[in-house]
Order: C-alpha cells, then structure tokens, then sequence
C-alpha cells in the first residue's frame, strides 16, 4: 500500500482494508498513520476520497481510544470540505455522502460546517440536496432550529418535484421531533409550521402531519390551547384541504384536526362554530376513518357546548345544539364505511333522547360529558412491560388440562385459544389491578358510544413527573404574553421567528442586567466573565411553559433500567426508506420517442433526426417549390407515423424503376412514355399516396427532381398497368416507387439518377436496362429493357436472342428452344420508347456475370423494310441480386449477435459528399434500405434473391467513407463491397 | 463488485447488456427500462450517482453513468468498488472503444456486437475489474483481431473446407488402385454366378 503508485491497486487495498477493519480491531490503529500520509500526499481526488473513507470506517470502529483521533477526523472534514467545495458535482456528492457517516459517530465536528451544508441545500442537483438534507438532521440545535427550517421551508416553496417535497416534509418533521421535540423552544411556532405545511399541494404525508399534531397538542399541555384554534380554523377551512388535493393524503390532517378540536374542546373560542363546520354535508366526501373521527368529535363537541349553555342557563341555545345535531347526523347514518354509520346511529339514538330529556327540562349536560371525562395520556412503549403481574396468576400455567398431542384434531382450537390468552393483556395494558377492571367495566356500560380512540387510563398524577428527567431542569418562564396567543386565521410561522428572536433578546438584557448586577458586587478580578456571555443551548429558555408530559406508565410499574436505552423518539418508525423506487404517479413524464411505442420500422430514428435539422434549409427552398407542396408537406409530416406503420407491412418492394431519359415528343400515345414536365401537375395528385410513403421511409421532404421522377414513374406505371407483358407480381408495383426515395438528395441536388444502364445503341434503337429480383420467385431476376426508336422508321419484328450461360439463363415460353429468339410483344413507331421485360434463372449469385444477346428487329419506312441487328451485353452486377428490404433494427441486431456472418471491409478516400447524398447513393445503385442512422454513421440492411443477409456500417470520417460489411456469404460479401467501391469513388 | 453493465441511447434503445448476476429476461429489461428513466431525468450538469434502490440487490447499490453524446453508459455497482474509479473505468472502457473502432458510434455497439463483448471481457470478467490500462486493452484486441484474420474466422471454416476439398489432387488417386487385384477378383466374382 505504501510502495504502489498505481491507483487503481491502491483504491482498491484501501477499500479492501476499509472492509475488513470493522472485523480485526487492530487493524485499524495500524492503518490510520499510512493513510494519513497518502490523503496529505495524494492528488489523485478518487484516491483521497478512498482514504478519508477508510480512515472514517476505522475511526467509526475504533470509536474511541486513539490519542491522536481528533486530529485525523479533524484533517477528514478538512479533506471533505475540500471535495464539497468542489465545482464538480461527483466530488460534491461524495463528500456530502462521506460527511453523513462522521455524522453518526462524531457530530459536532461537522457542525462546524452547517454554512457549507445550508449551501448545498440550494444545489440543483436532486441528490445533493438530499445528501444535505440527510446531514442537516444531525446538525440542529436549539439555537439554530429555527433558522434551519425557515430555510427548508422556503425550499418546500420552491421545490418542483413532488418526491423532492415529500423529502422535504419529512425532513422537517423529523429534524423537529427528533430525540422527543429536544430542540424546539417554542411549539406555537412548529404547530404553525404544521399547518403550512398542510398547504402543500399532493404530499403523500398528510398522515405524518397529523400524527404530529396530535402527539404535540396531547404531550404539550400550554400549546392545547393554540393548537385547538388553528385546527379549528383547519376545520373551517376543510373544503380547501378535501376539494382539491381529495387523491392524496394531505385530508388525513383533517383527522387530527377534528380530534383535537373535539378532544380539548374546552379550548375551544367558538365552539358552535366549529361544531357547524363539522357537520357540513361536504365532510360526507371524506374517507370513511376521517368521517368516523368526525362524528365521534361531533359529541364531545357538542357535549361540551351542551354544559357551557346549561351553566349559562340558556336552555333554548342548548336545544338549538341538540336540533342541529338531529338534522345533520343522519348524512352520516347514511354513509357506506360501517363505521361511520355504526358510530352515527349510535351517537344519533343517543342525542335523540338527550332531546326528548330536554323537551322535560331535565339537566342532561353532567351526564353526557361525563361520556367524556378523564385525561388522555401517550401510552409509553414499555409500559406493556412494565404492567406487574397480578398476584396468584400464572400466564405459563394451563387453565385446561394440556390436550394430548395425539389429537390432531383439536390442533386448531387450542392455537386460538393459545392466541387469545397472549392477546388479553395486550388489549388495555393500563388496566392494572382488579379494582381499575371493575371500575371500567361499569363506566363501560354506561357508555353506550364508546370511543375506540379513547383508550381511558387512570390519571396518576404522582407519576407523571417520575420519569421525566429531561422536564424539571429546563428553566420555566412564565408566559409573557406579548405574543397574542390566538393568531387569527392560519398564521406565518415566520413570525414566530422574530418573536422567538425578540424574546431571546429579552432573556438576554436580563441575563445581562442580573450578570451585571452580580458583577458590580463582586470585584474585578473576575474580568473572565465579563466578555460577552456566549449563549449555549442549554441557556434558552422555552417560550411557554411547556409541560410536556411523558409517557404514562401503569401504576406500580416495575422500575428497570434496561428499558430507558430505548431511544424514546416515537417517530423513528415513521421514519421513510428514502432509496424506495418512485411509486407510478411520482414519475415524471418522459419524452420517449416515437420508436418505442409505435412500430418498430428500422427507419424511424433516421426521420426524426433529420426533421429537425432540415428545417431551416426547407424555408430556403420553399420559394421553388409550389404552394401546393407546403400543404402537403404539413400533411405528410403527419402522416408520417401511420405510413411507416403501412410501410412495414407491406411486401418486400421490388426496386423501383426509373425512366429512361427519353427525349421529348409532343405526341402522346397510351403506349409512350413522354417527359413529364407537361404533365406533372395532373401526376401530382395520384402521386401524392406514393410521395407519402417515400416520406415515412426516409425524408419528409425532396427537392423538386426526385418528385418529378416520381411522377414519371407513376406515369410509366400507370401506363404499364394497361399492357400485359408484365410478369411483375401487382403486389409490388405499388410499392415500387420507394427505394428510390430511399436517401434522396436534399442538401445537395444530386443529378437525375436513373437505374437504367445504357445497353446499347445505334442509329435505329437504344436500349437501356435495369435488373430486378424478386424475392417470390427464388433466384430470378427480371430484366427490364427499354427500347427507343431513335430513327424516322417504325420498328417491329423485334427478337431478343440471349445465350444462356451455365449459371444464368432465360425464361422463354413453353416449347421454345435456346437457340430461339424471344420476340418483343410491340412496335416502335418513330420516336416512342417502350418497355419489355424478361426473367432470367440464376443459379450462383455470388459472383457478377455478364450475357450475351442479340436485338434483331425490321426497321420500316417509307422507302422499304431493313433488317437491323444490334449487339448487347447484360451485365448482372451482385447488387441487382439484391431486393431493398426493411428491416426493424431489432431483429438487425438479432442477427449480427448470430455471429454466422462473415465479415469484411472497405475504405474509401477522398469523399466530398455530403452523407445523406452518399446514403442515398447506396440505397439506390445496390438496393440497401437504412436501418439506422446516427449522425454520420449508419447502418443499412439488404437481402439477396436466394435469401443471404446482407448489414452494413457506412461510417464516414473527415474525408473518407468506410463501409463494414456482413453477409452469410464471404464471397458475395467482397464482390458487393468491389461495387460499391467503384460506386463511392464517383462520389 | 459491478452487478450489471448497460448501455443504451437517449431513446432508451439498449445497445449492450451485460449482467453480471443472473436475472430473468423480462427483469432485466425491467431494469433497463427503469435505469433509463432514473437516468434520463438527469441533467449532465449534475453528478453521476443515483441510488439505484430496489432495482438491483438493494441500497448498497449505486448507479454510476456517464453520458456520451447519444449513448448512456450505466454501471451498477455495489459498495466494494470506488465510485470514482468506476466512473474512471467507463471513460477507459469509452476510449478503448474509440481506439478500435474508430471514431466509435453507437451503431458500431450493435454491428460489432462480438467485439464490443470481447473488449468488455478484456475490462471487467465476472463483475470484476480486470484491466485498467487502455494500451494493453487494445494489445490485446489487436492481438485477438490478428489472429482471428490468420484463422479467416469461425464463419470461413466451410469455405475452407470447401477449397481444401478441392486442392486434393484427384489425378494421384486413381494411381493407387492396384488394378491387378481388380483383374483377379472380377473372373472369380464371374465364376460364382
């Protein structure tokens, strides 16, 4: 570890040690000086930050006993602050995270840096915030608890993210009710900070709000009072609560509220009032366990405001009291949780008869809040433990007979008689001795509506001091009531700040004056003292008199010591995983593309890219183009999805073809194709379904020459469709056009491609051709061969004779031999061009082949007839093997995992032109189709005729273009990559 | 330990996944999918770990990712390795990446599947970081790519067989048969029937 100087090594010793010192307690004192040296030597931050770790895991085990152990958990905070003071995020992070584990053992060493953790607070980074919330924790005190959450609130302001706010909530809640309320000096202030935080819009921990609540206005006797007026005012305004936050949990508050309110009702200022508020029809709206605390408050409510009327001898206002409550509760009575209407019955039989008392004028008040009577006191936790056991019971011994186990069957009984016997004394731990029981039992009896809530346990006044130690030293002050204690309306804890600041500053002059007043008694050489007293937590004194009360305890407990380790926190099970996965309504919507959801065509990545980044270049072009295009680009930018989705089901489309560059005629027959320009506007509409699936394909839009091309093609299919020479399956015509667009220019106008090749030529005729295979007829091609009549004569006769090689030869009709000519199914007459077409058998495609063939045909005149003959070579290049495929890039994937394809390479120097141009280049001459496309890299897909897979990745650098390529077959492979070569060096 | 290695892109499309615990097929593109919206969410200007929480193991585990212009690279990770030297390891295991294909795009993850594989294998084995420096990662590839072109590949064994089978020397064949045998056994064959 000392000699290395490989980082990597170390990191991971220093980590290997790390993990083992908690196991051999020696280790550690010998590790700590080493990594003191490497943290003072190191640069390297990930090192660093792996040693102050380790020497954090070895001074957490050793936990005391080092003599110089300050100074090394000193020189870690030191490191750290360093690392969190970093601009880098990661460093930050782990230095917060760091920082939280010399929380645990040594606190007040990281105290001293609240400043540097109140600023992380403010980061945008989620979960540094969340780190520094978690340190926060461990860094209140009296003094700054205040101040700390006053800031966390603002932040619960700020905060966007629900899941953030929740933390948020949580956080202040726990930093305030840690160690039984320890720091907080003033409670009217956390309660009002309670009540803001139930105007938090979709918290999730309405319910820890109101266990708060209703702990602090229990356990806090002086804050009763406080408390029951802003619930009240809570109640008041519950419509706000219920009505817009109904989905999430922030309306548990209102089970604390009307608790409360109905418990300390005594306190209340405006009891009928709050009564009303309770029974609005709206709180039928509320789930069934509120609504249940609802009407069991109602009563006590009511009971109460019941003795306050016949004190004040208003006989008429108390039955007023008891009509309301005939009027309202049967909404209630009606509710669908039983327990509401259980309870509401009950409670309604009940005030019925008080009524019908009352109609006798008979004082019913004792009675019904002697319902009521008796204190509420927190159960301690191990107060269970603590009940003694009466004398002459013993819980081990069997009241039965213990059952043989031979019995089987009687197994079930005695479990649940097991069960039963266990549960007894759990069920009222505060029932102590037999004389209690009976008391109860008769109160019980009388109680009609008894309040499962209200657990009664005999006050034992004596007690209720005994255990509280933390509660006689602090310091009472009486009440100065400068602070009005009912704030009107929901108040701003904010100004509980001040008043807090304010009353401190108060003790403050006085603790001076009495200091002063010591002083000037006592003589000078006690200069010491004079300097400005420091004030210490201890020295602040609370706000109110807050008597808080502890835990009941059963009369005559056992005292054990055992049980006071306990950390009496009762919230530390409240306590919330923070790593738990985001529940489906926290998510945040996520912009997900198109691709995954839709369907998977391999193109769609490539549109998408590419509609964003052509945008500007459209308007550039827009004024050539014609109005009529804007619109329909809107639609087709629209339609784009669908299409896709059309496209992909359709049959593998044969490769498009393309016309030949024939040279205008003004005539026009069926059987001509002519330049379109003339035409082009009565194209377009027909044109229109083709242009769209071009769109979905590739690219949303073309410069004008690609679109004429495809009218020209429409054109040529239109007229094609009349003649019946085709032998192209109708199925693929209409997805003919595609391929072409496949890549088309759009940055660059590339010139008019045509996929027909020059044959040959003469004075007579030209021919040009184009080869296409077809993916249902296995290894064939079918040669598309335009002839134009160049001269003056009219052309007819015509015979097509090809040799037939060993591994390609052409299909003639039945009965024909090889040596005979195919005839051509028209004539020419001057200047008319028209196409014939002609499949050919190959055997072998993996190689380029070339056939020889002869045209003879009679060239007709005026003058006479002439026997003509022209020469040809077909060229079948491997590209015309292949059939443009889509392909999703799903199943690409599947197949490049398959490994059985063999691979090779091509390079190509000297490229100028632009990528999406050389795309379309590809796509066009050897009949790939994109699969995927990133930036200047892409990845395309074709298929033979006999079924051999072919994937490219076309990579292009600064000025070169590399193409890998895999195919099932090698030699294919390499051919196909020849052509393509050859192809790219035009570039 | 590394428990999983995923890479996908902006749009959650995974292009390399390598657990390295076992999980069922339909939990790990659970946790693809989860990592990538954990992920997605982030912005690059904040810091590179996430707690992961019950995607994978539990709260011991961390996610470490860096963000490459359209690729993310995730490591899962648990507590025994160093954060920062995980996030050190995929800048290595990027750039080793770059160094052999070059100019290293995300498609090549997918069309170079094999060797993307061996690269990793090269980096981390087992959820264990093998190798940290980048000039032996690369030796070691170089020296693998060398040897599968002297061995054409696995996929060039038929093609091999096919031209060994041509290269035998038909001609020499013939030449052995002792057609003196043949004149003997055939008039006794003749006798026979």
């Amino acid at each position: 570890m000392t000699s290395s100087t490989n980082n990597w090594v170390l990191i991971k010793i220093i980590k290997l040690f790390g993990a083992l010192t908690p196991l051999e307690p020696r280790l550690g004192k010998k590790l700590i000086e080493p990594l003191t040296n490497l943290i003072h030597s190191t640069s390297a931050m990930s090192l660093l930050y792996e040693c102050v770790n380790t020497v954090i895991a070895v001074l957490i085990s050793l936990s005391s006993g080092m003599p110089n152990h300050s100074a090394s958990i000193q020189l870690c905070v030191q490191k750290l602050r360093i690392l969190i003071e970093d601009s880098d995020q990661n460093l930050k992070y782990l230095g917060l995270l760091a920082m939280s584990k010399i929380l645990k053992t040594h606190p007040k060493s990281v105290q001293s840096h609240k400043d540097l953790i109140l600023q992380c607070l403010d980061d945008k980074d989620e979960s540094i915030r969340l780190r520094a919330l978690d340190l926060l924790y461990g860094m209140v005190s009296k003094k700054n608890l205040m101040e700390i959450v006053k800031k966390l609130m603002t932040h619960v302001d700020k905060a966007e993210g629900t899941t953030y706010r929740d933390e948020l909530l949580t956080k202040i809640i726990d930093i305030c009710s840690q160690s039984n309320y320890q720091y907080i000096t003033n409670f009217e202030w956390y309660i009002s900070i309670l009540v803001e935080l139930t105007r938090l819009e979709g918290t999730r921990h309405g319910h820890l709000i109101a266990a708060q609540m209703l702990d602090v206005a229990i356990r806090v006797k002086a804050i009763r009072k406080f408390a029951v007026s802003q619930m009240s005012a809570l109640l008041d305004s519950a419509h706000l609560l219920a009505s817009s936050t109904q989905r999430n949990g922030i309306c548990e508050v209102l089970y604390a509220a009307a608790w409360i309110c109905g418990e300390f009702s005594e306190h209340l200022q405006e009891p009928h009032h709050t009564l009303e508020a309770m029974l609005r029809p709206r709180v039928t709206t509320l789930p069934g366990h509120i609504q249940a605390v609802y009407v069991q408050n109602v009563v006590k409510l009511y009971a109460s405001i019941l003795q306050q009327k016949e004190q004040a001898g208003e006989a008429e206002g108390a039955q007023a009291v008891t009509q309301l409550m005939v009027d309202r509760l049967p909404q209630f009575v009606q509710s669908a949780d039983l327990e509401v209407q259980e309870r509401a019955s009950c409670i309604l039989q009940l005030v019925k008869h008080i009524q019908k008392l009352q109609a006798k004028d008979v004082p019913v008040a004792e009675e019904v809040s002697a319902l009521f009577a008796g204190e509420l006191n927190p159960v301690a936790p191990k107060a269970q433990k603590k009940v003694p056991v009466p004398e002459g019971l013993d819980l081990d011994a069997w009241i039965n007979e213990p059952l043989s186990d031979s019995e089987s069957e009687d197994e079930r009984p005695r479990a649940v008689f097991h069960e039963e016997e266990q549960r007894r004394p759990k069920h009222r731990p505060s029932e102590a001795d037999e004389e209690e029981l009976a008391r109860r039992r008769e109160a019980r009896k009388q109680e009609q509506a008894n309040n499962p809530f209200y657990i009664k346990s005999s006050p034992s006044p004596q007690k209720r001091y005994q255990d509280t130690p933390g509660v006689e030293h602090i310091p009472v002050v009486q009440i100065d009531l400068s602070v009005p204690l009912k704030v009107p309306g929901l108040p701003m804890s904010d100004q509980y700040v001040k008043l807090e600041e304010e009353r401190r500053h108060r003790q403050k002059l006085e603790k001076d004056k009495r200091r002063k007043k010591r002083k000037e008694k006592e003589k000078k050489g006690k200069r010491r003292h004079s300097s400005l007293p420091t004030e210490s937590d201890e020295d602040i004194a609370p706000a109110q008199q807050v008597d808080i009360v502890t835990e009941e305890m059963p009369e005559n407990a056992l005292p054990s010591d055992e049980d006071d380790k306990d950390p009496n926190d009762p919230y530390r099970a409240l306590d919330i995983d923070l790593d738990k996965p985001l529940a489906d309504s926290e998510k945040l919507p996520i912009q997900k593309h198109r691709n995954t959801e839709t369907s998977k065509s391999p193109e769609k990545d490539v549109p998408m890219v590419e509609k964003k980044s052509k945008k500007p270049k459209k308007k550039e072009k827009k004024h050539k183009e014609k109005e009529r295009d804007k619109e329909k680009k809107k639609e087709k930018e629209k339609k784009a999805e669908d299409l896709d989705f059309w496209l992909s089901t359709t049959p593998p489309p044969a490769p498009a073809p393309a016309p030949a560059p024939v040279p205008s005629t003004g005539e026009l027959s069926v059987n001509t194709v002519t330049t379109p320009k003339d035409e082009c506007e009565d194209a377009k509409t027909e044109a229109q379904g083709e242009e769209d699936d071009a769109e979905g394909q590739d690219q949303d839009k073309k410069s004008p020459k690609p679109k004429k091309k495809k009218h020209r093609k429409e054109k040529e299919e239109r007229t094609k469709g009349k003649k019946k020479s085709k032998k192209q399956p109708p199925g693929s015509e209409e997805a003919a056009g595609e391929p072409v667009q496949n890549g088309a220019p759009e940055e660059e106008q590339l010139p008019p491609e045509s996929s027909y090749s020059l044959l040959a030529e003469n004075s007579y005729v030209k021919m040009t051709c184009d080869i296409r295979g077809s993916l249902q007829e296995d290894s064939q091609v079918t040669v598309a061969i335009v002839l134009e009549n160049r001269s003056s004569s009219i052309l007819k006769g015509m015979e097509l004779s090809v040799l037939d090689s060993l591994n390609a030869r052409m299909a003639r009709p039945q009965g024909s031999s090889v040596h005979d000519g195919v005839p051509v199914p028209f004539q020419l007459p001057p200047g008319v061009s028209n196409e014939a077409q002609y499949v050919f058998t190959i055997q072998s495609i993996v190689m380029a082949q070339k056939l020889k063939g002869t045209l003879s045909f009679i060239a007709k005149n005026d003058e006479g007839a002439t026997h003509e003959k022209l020469d040809f070579r077909l060229h079948f290049s491997c590209s015309s093997y292949l059939i443009t495929t889509p392909c999703y890039s799903d199943a690409f994937a599947k197949l490049l995992e398959s490994g059985d394809l063999s691979m090779s390479s091509i390079k190509v120097d000297g490229i100028r032109m632009s990528f999406q141009n050389l795309l379309a280049k590809i796509c066009f001459h050897h009949h790939f189709s994109v699969v995927e496309r990133v930036d200047s890299c892409a990845s395309m897909y074709s298929r033979s005729i006999q079924g051999h897979h072919v994937c490219l990745l076309v990579k292009k650098g600064e000025n070169s273009v590399s193409v890998d390529g895999k195919c099932s077959d090698s030699t294919l492979l390499s051919n196909l990559l020849e052509e393509m070569k050859a192809t790219l060096a035009k570039c | 330990m590394i428990q999983a290695i995923l890479v996908f892109n902006n749009h959650g499309k995974p292009r390399l996944v390598r657990f390295y615990q076992r999980f069922v097929k339909e939990i790990q593109q659970q946790i693809v999918r989860e990592t990538f919206h954990l992920v997605l969410k982030r912005d690059d200007n904040i810091c590179n770990f996430l707690e992961g929480g019950s995607l994978i193991g539990g709260s011991d585990y961390k996610l470490i990712y860096r963000h490459y212009a359209t690729l993310y690279f995730v490591f899962c990770v648990d507590s025994s390795e160093s954060e920062l030297g995980i996030l050190d390891l995929i800048q290595v295991f990027v750039e080793t990446l770059d160094k052999c294909f070059e100019n290293v795009c995300e498609l090549d993850l997918i069309f170079h599947m094999d060797k993307v594989h061996y690269i990793l294998q090269e980096v981390v084995m087992g959820g264990m970081v093998l190798e940290t420096n980048m000039n032996e990662i690369v030796a070691q590839i170089e020296a693998q790519n060398r040897l599968e072109k002297s061995e054409g590949g696995l996929s060039a064994a038929p093609a091999r067989a096919v031209s060994a089978v041509k290269n035998i020397n038909l001609p020499e064949i013939p030449r052995n048969i002792n057609i003196g045998d043949l004149n003997i056994k055939v008039p006794n064959l003749s006798q026979f029937v």
